[in-house]
């Protein structure tokens, strides 16, 4: 096979770089393994492993530093057949810590290459996430503070199936590569090597020296038996083949009469739990059902069954503009919480309003009238408190009539639960005016 | 007639598919989340990928990479996610990367408050990447609007390789309304045009064109990419006569070319000496306040932005005519107001706003139009 190297762009690193040594020895890998460019794309990052891309005749992204694998990522779902290979440093797998964890525990079928010298060498050789406490680099005595992390052990805690660390001298490294190439997963080869331009200037560092320091370490070698498991991109492509379409949304035609020619305003006011967001979606359905524009807004705190519950709806005939509430056809007062958060509302209610109040739920006084109705001792939970509230308006023909409320009910639910809904909207009393 | 009742979000989703879309990455925060959710449920199904990325800068990320493998690319997040996204954004504004990112707009600053609106990234979305490029920011004012405006937003970035933003707002994210299917005005899908010219330079156009062709990487021919400074060849360059064409051309192809995609409603009142200029759902709230003081026996024009990225100055000043006055209605303290009192100099331009998680009322506006 023919060198993948581009003639006219020839490395350009420091006397003794070993990233010259890697470029190499990454092209005697493609050369072995028999690729033509078209079928790489070379990821790099910023700082010296950065320049990996311009040295290659492959497709080639070159982007921000540390973010190198997330675009790895979208070339390889959207192109599985592509070898795809990231050369990163250790300034780059510092910055983007997260984006390797995540490759580890993904298994996206990638090679990362950290090309792993200690130190950053384009800014003047600071410290990595990589550098060794005693040595001199550029960043004063920041370093001598912090412990330098292993990325073969990082990647292993994290899942990755395959994890070598090696010296960029290593007489077999093109093999080594290869491998991690032709590993169907997600593969890190960590390659210690030399900085000739800052690190090694202030701190000894010789072949022999990083080939022994490698040995002290436990080895990784390729394979980590208890990280092997599915490829993800094929794994995910299984997955989705299996999901189901999503049906078209539920479109109405509307087959009622409305029962106002103007705008209707609905505010329900409950607390989490009691399903008020559905009875909202309810309402306006039935809205639908009789030929009217609607809209839903909602107000909920982010807790799950604890806090107010709020939904602010709007019915007319024409175009609905402003979607808040500005002089409420119908106030719903199902919990203490919504009631709290909406307090001002009651004071702003004309005798044109009409409140619609739980037993047991205080409400601020105000001048609109009032109907209660005792939900519990007719026998219903919290839960249902907003729908039988909706069977409430049907009866007294407020907003809604009852086949709009049965429409919508058949349109939004199935089997027991329509029956259910429907049994507690007809079985609801509608309750009594209070005295004025 | 169908009637059908949906969130903006969801519309957006429907609106990407629709679109060509087939690729989404993004991670979740409140009020963008369901846009997640939507197009998880749809793409696998489709063949495409949908993907929970590790954090806003890997969603991102991972959409451009698709996206320099050809695909039509989505994320969505929210202000705190901008600002994560940022130095991808300047990479795809830069690199001429098509991406449709949606921004539901909160409260902020800052984290906020997930679950109350706003308008307050307007001036962020435009400027939050280095070196101050143009991007395009599309304003949606209702559920149709996002559907309609998330299919130009792809035209738009598949014609100009770009991002293009579609600028939400939590009032109309996750409020539900009734659309009529049917109805919705798409724009006919436009693809990204291929590069013609051989041999191959990524960043090289046809005569008298702004926009160089595309070629997928992973195609047969090699494609190059890159986040730095660069020529027509994808290389590194510091010749500042090339620097200079490359950014010129940048720039011209997005501003030179927004009287194309200058979407605006203009209601028009006869003898109106005042209009109310508004975008995003507060525009809604200002139709409504017009129509009170047209019936009141005020007439008052009306000016709705959909386009707010670039300024489309043109269509603002037909819209505007002679009229005297102009009343800014904004959902923070006043940000796109002052690109107004640029495009109108010597006009009285006055502005009503408010940031505190509850939506402009028409009456507010009436009052501002009549007493401000």
């Amino acid at each position: 096979m023919d060198s993948l190297l581009n003639e006219a762009r020839p490395p350009v690193f420091c006397p003794g770089c070993s990233h010259e040594r890697i470029t190499h020895t990454l092209d005697k890998a493609f050369r072995q393994m028999g690729l033509t460019g078209e079928r790489i794309c070379m990821v790099s990052d910023i700082g010296c492993s950065g320049l990996f891309d311009t040295f290659f005749h492959t497709h080639a992204l070159h982007g921000l530093h540390g973010r190198a694998l997330t675009y790895a990522a979208g070339l390889k779902l959207a192109r599985p057949e592509l070898t795809v290979v990231v050369t990163m440093g250790d300034g780059g797998q510092g910055i983007g810590g997260a984006h390797l964890l995540a490759a580890c525990r993904r298994n996206l079928n990638l090679t990362l290459l950290v090309l792993n010298n200690f130190n950053f060498g384009m800014t003047g050789g600071q410290y990595s996430a990589t550098t060794p406490p005693g040595a001199a680099v550029g960043s004063g005595f920041l370093n001598q503070l912090e412990r330098p992390l292993d990325v073969c052990e990082v990647a292993k805690a994290a899942g990755a199936p395959y994890g070598v660390r090696c010296s960029a001298y290593r007489n077999d490294l093109p093999d080594v590569i290869q491998r991690a190439i032709e590993f169907k997963g997600f593969a890190v080869v960590d390659i210690w090597g030399i900085c000739p331009g800052r690190f090694s200037k202030r701190n000894r560092l010789t072949p022999k020296a990083i080939e022994e320091s490698v040995g002290r370490l436990a080895p990784a070698e390729g394979l980590i038996a208890a990280n092997q498991r599915r490829e993800f991109g094929e794994h995910y492509r299984e997955l989705a083949a299996a999901q189901r379409a999503v049906p078209p949304p539920l479109a109405v035609t509307p087959r009622f009469a409305p029962v106002s020619a103007v705008r209707q305003e609905v505010l329900l006011l409950g607390s989490a739990g009691q399903r008020i967001l559905t009875a909202g979606e309810l309402l306006c359905l039935a809205g639908l059902y009789a030929g009217l524009k609607a809209t839903q807004k909602n107000d909920y705190d982010i807790t799950v069954l604890r806090g107010p519950s709020i939904s602010e709806l709007v019915l007319s005939p024409e175009a609905i503009g402003y979607t808040g509430m500005s002089q409420p056809t119908v106030v719903v007062a199902l919990g203490p919480e919504g009631v709290a958060r909406r307090r001002k509302i009651f004071e702003t209610l004309t005798a044109a309003s009409v409140v619609i109040q739980a037993a047991g739920v205080e409400i601020p006084a105000g001048a609109a009238r009032i109907h209660r109705v005792d939900f519990k001792a007719q026998g219903f939970k919290p839960q249902d408190w907003a729908l039988a509230s909706l069977g409430v308006l049907a009866k007294l023909n407020v907003v809604i009539r009852p086949e709009m409320l049965e429409a919508a009910l058949a349109a939004r639910l199935k089997g027991e639960v329509l029956s259910g809904a429907l049994d507690t909207v007809r079985r609801v009393a509608p309750g009594d005016w209070a005295a004025a | 007639m169908a009637l059908t009742l949906m969130e903006g979000n969801e519309a957006i989703a429907r609106g990407a598919v629709a679109a060509g879309c087939r690729f989404f990455a993004g991670y979740p925060i409140t009020p963008a989340t369901t846009i997640l959710n939507h197009m998880l449920a749809m793409l696998p199904p489709l063949g495409g990928v949908c993907i929970q990325g590790e954090d806003e800068i890997a969603s991102i990320g991972l959409c451009l990479g698709a996206s320099m493998a050809g695909m039509k690319v989505l994320t969505a997040t929210s202000g705190p996610g901008i600002s994560l996204y940022s130095e991808q954004i300047s990479f795809a504004v830069g690199s001429e990367i098509p991406i449709v990112i949606v921004d539901i707009q909160r409260l902020g600053p800052s984290t906020g408050s997930a679950t109350r609106g706003a308008d307050g990234d307007v001036n962020f979305l435009r400027w939050g990447n280095s070196g101050g490029m143009p991007v395009i920011v599309l304003a949606p004012a209702d559920v149709a609007d996002c559907y309609t405006l998330t299919v130009h937003a792809f035209n738009l970035a598949e014609q100009y390789r770009c991002p293009v933003f579609v600028a939400s707002n939590k009032e109309i994210a996750m409020t539900r309304e009734t659309v009529e299917l049917e109805h919705l005005n798409a724009p006919p899908i436009i693809e990204r045009t291929p590069a013609a010219i051989r041999p191959h330079l990524p960043f090289q156009t046809a005569a008298g064109e702004q926009v160089p062709g595309f070629l997928p990487i992973g195609g047969q021919t090699l494609v190059r990419q890159t986040s730095s400074t660069h020529g027509p060849d994808g290389y590194i360059t510091t010749e500042p006569s090339e620097i200079a064409r490359m950014l010129d051309r940048m720039k011209q192809k997005v501003e030179g070319a927004v009287e194309r995609f200058s979407f605006v409603e203009h209601v028009p009142a006869e003898g109106a000496d005042t209009l109310i200029l508004a975008y995003g759902v507060t525009a809604r709230a200002a139709g409504a306040a017009a129509r009170m003081l047209v019936r009141q026996g005020r007439p008052v024009s009306l000016l709705v932005l959909k386009t707010l990225w670039p300024v489309p100055e043109a269509a603002i000043r037909r819209a505007v005519g002679d009229v005297k006055r102009v009343v800014v209605v904004e959902m923070n303290l006043g940000q796109y107001v002052h690109e107004i009192e640029r495009v109108l100099p010597g006009r009285v331009v006055s502005f009503c706003g408010r940031m505190d998680g509850k939506l402009i009322a028409p009456e507010t506006i009436l009052e501002a139009v009549t007493h401000g």
